[in-house]
């Protein structure tokens, strides 16, 4: 009796320390980051152009250029994930073409985004000739976060209860008025969620986009200009020597960044599965 | 009973797979009246159910043999679009199941898919359906709000408000009351009672007594197989088989 009771103590413990030590290192990554870059971030820095390739000046074309190659990104990738999440849940009955996709989708999920910055350079660049620009780097973005978007999606799709399907085509509506009046809707907060973890991937991306989105310091005016979002810029800050203290300003711009959205998504989360009573 | 039936069942039978779910049934629902489908559970009274507006083929591996006449034509003919049908045999199941919108919109969106777009008519529509389900005194201020806040029993009469919302000829109801308490139990029974004037309706139920206040037809199922069937009174005193009998006097779950 006392050995078990040993036992059950000490796996208690044992769990309870790693849960302290993973929130730790956490809050200290974090706590680094935030208390080194925040005593460089002011307004100033938000909001003027970098200097001397950075060494000087603020960074506000690569605020920018992260937000308009997140935003191409979804929009690209959150039509299709979602159309490709209905198809997938809605419309198939699990045959092997089907299980082939789905193999597909996970195996894309497990890709280095290096892989999809060296395709998108050689496909989107060079063969269609699209350059460094903003779509390549936002096509190549919304290849990798397409298959987030789907899991969530689907999975938001099968907690819809098959109730409200009965019920809907009981009344005579067809199967597309189903899923596009009651089971969507009901699955909304879900896609919302989807589009939270999707930009969080997107915001924090940046091998994706280093050989796609080219680097240029100003602002992008049209899709075909090239951009540099803040992890390239943050790369280059650290990789050449040429800041320190910006690295970690833009290091604490993007994970503030970052944690905002990641946070929207936990919201939504939770109010989604509260709904499920 | 089979020739002036609203919709009939002839030599039907039904598999889930291998499983021969129903046999051989017979059976006619003759128009403004009430026929109950009773038997102990598992015997096949929901599958033959969903025979009858086709929500069976939404199960894989489904296969039926024999007719279901709707006013004389074959519901499973292969040109038959399952869209209209539904429509005029509309459904109530066993677990209260409206839409998570508002009332006014689980009300509306029948008429809606169906092509109703004028709001004005639409608002008509609702109220009319509320009032026919006995249900618009008890929401008529308060139609913006969640469907899903209703008690069990109202949101009963809701979904059977839903359903007349798109006029339908024949009403089915899967043990319309299984979910619901006594007093609710009551309305719902008050309502159909009403409503079968209007509509043909059919009931599964597992409850002989509540069979017996609501229903005019009776038919009596057992292992797949439907083994007798006439008015609900005849039926109830005069059982001419034996497992008839045997189900009556509580020989069964
Ligand atoms: N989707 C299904 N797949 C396979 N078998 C089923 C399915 N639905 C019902 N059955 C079987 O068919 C028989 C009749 O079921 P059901 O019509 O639900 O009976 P009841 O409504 O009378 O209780 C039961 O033996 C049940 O197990
Ligand atoms: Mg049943």
């Amino acid at each position: 009796m006392k050995k078990r009771n040993l036992a059950q103590r000490t796996a208690f413990l044992l769990i309870g320390a790693s849960a302290v030590i993973t929130f730790a290192l956490f809050a200290l990554i974090l706590g680094y980051v935030l208390i080194k870059g925040m005593a460089n971030i002011n307004w100033e820095f938000l909001t003027t152009y970098p200097a001397l390739m950075g060494r000087e000046g603020g960074i506000f074309p690569t605020i920018i250029g992260t937000l308009v190659l997140t935003g191409v990104a979804l929009l690209i990738a959150v039509p299709l994930g979602v159309a490709a999440a209905i198809y997938l849940s809605e419309y198939t009955k699990g045959g092997i073409g089907i299980r082939i996709i789905r193999f597909a989708i996970e195996s894309l999920a497990g890709i280095p985004s290096i892989i999809y910055g060296l395709f998108g350079f050689a496909f989107l660049v060079t063969f269609l000739k699209l350059g460094f620009s903003v779509l390549s780097g936002a096509i190549a973005l919304a290849l990798m976060v397409l298959p987030i978007i789907i899991r969530t999606t689907e999975e938001a799709i099968r907690t819809v209860p098959d109730d409200y399907r009965q019920a809907s085509l009981a009344l005579g509506a067809t199967r597309w008025q189903t899923t596009s009046r009651v089971v969507l809707p009901a699955a909304l907060p879900g896609v919302v969620t989807a589009v939270m973890l999707a930009s969080g991937r997107a915001v924090g991306e940046t091998a994706a986009v280093w050989l796609t989105a080219g680097g240029a310091l100003k602002l992008p005016f049209s899709l075909h200009d090239p951009t540099r979002p803040m992890t390239l810029h943050l790369y280059y800050l650290a990789a050449e020597g040429l800041s320190l203290e910006r690295a970690y300003a833009t290091a604490a711009v993007l994970l503030v960044l970052v944690l905002v959205v990641y946070s929207l998504a936990i919201f939504f989360r939770q109010k989604f599965g509260m709904k499920r009573r | 009973m089979m020739q002036s039936a609203k919709i009939s069942v002839q030599d039907f039978s039904l598999y889930y797979g291998a499983f021969h779910a129903l046999k051989k049934i017979s059976l006619g629902f003759p128009p403004r009246s009430l026929t109950a489908l009773v038997g102990p559970s598992g015997c096949g009274k929901s599958t033959l159910l969903r025979s009858l507006n086709r929500m069976n083929d939404l199960i894989a591996g489904v296969r039926v043999e024999g007719r279901v006449s709707l006013e004389g034509s074959n519901i499973y003919d292969p040109d038959v679009d399952v869209v209209p049908l539904r429509k005029k045999v509309g459904m109530v199941f066993q677990r209260p199941n409206p839409f998570p919108m508002s009332i006014f919109e689980n009300i509306a969106y029948g008429p809606r898919v169906h092509g109703e777009k004028k709001r004005s008519r639409l608002q008509d529509i609702v109220e009319q359906s509320l009032k026919s389900a006995a249900l618009w005194d008890e929401v008529k201020d308060r139609l913006d709000s969640p469907a899903l806040k209703l008690s069990g029993g109202q949101q009963q009469r809701l979904c059977i408000a839903r359903l007349l919302a798109v006029e339908p000829e024949v009403l089915l109801m899967d043990e319309p009351c299984s979910a619901l308490d006594p007093i609710a139990t009551e309305k719902v029974e008050e309502l159909v009672m009403d409503l079968k004037k209007k509509y043909t309706i059919v009931v599964v139920t597992h409850n002989i007594a509540q069979a017996a206040r609501i229903s005019d037809y009776l038919a009596f199922f057992y292992l797949g197989e439907m083994i007798e069937s006439g008015v609900t009174r005849q039926l109830l005193t005069n059982p001419t088989k034996h497992q008839t009998e045997d189900y009556l006097t509580g020989r069964f779950g």
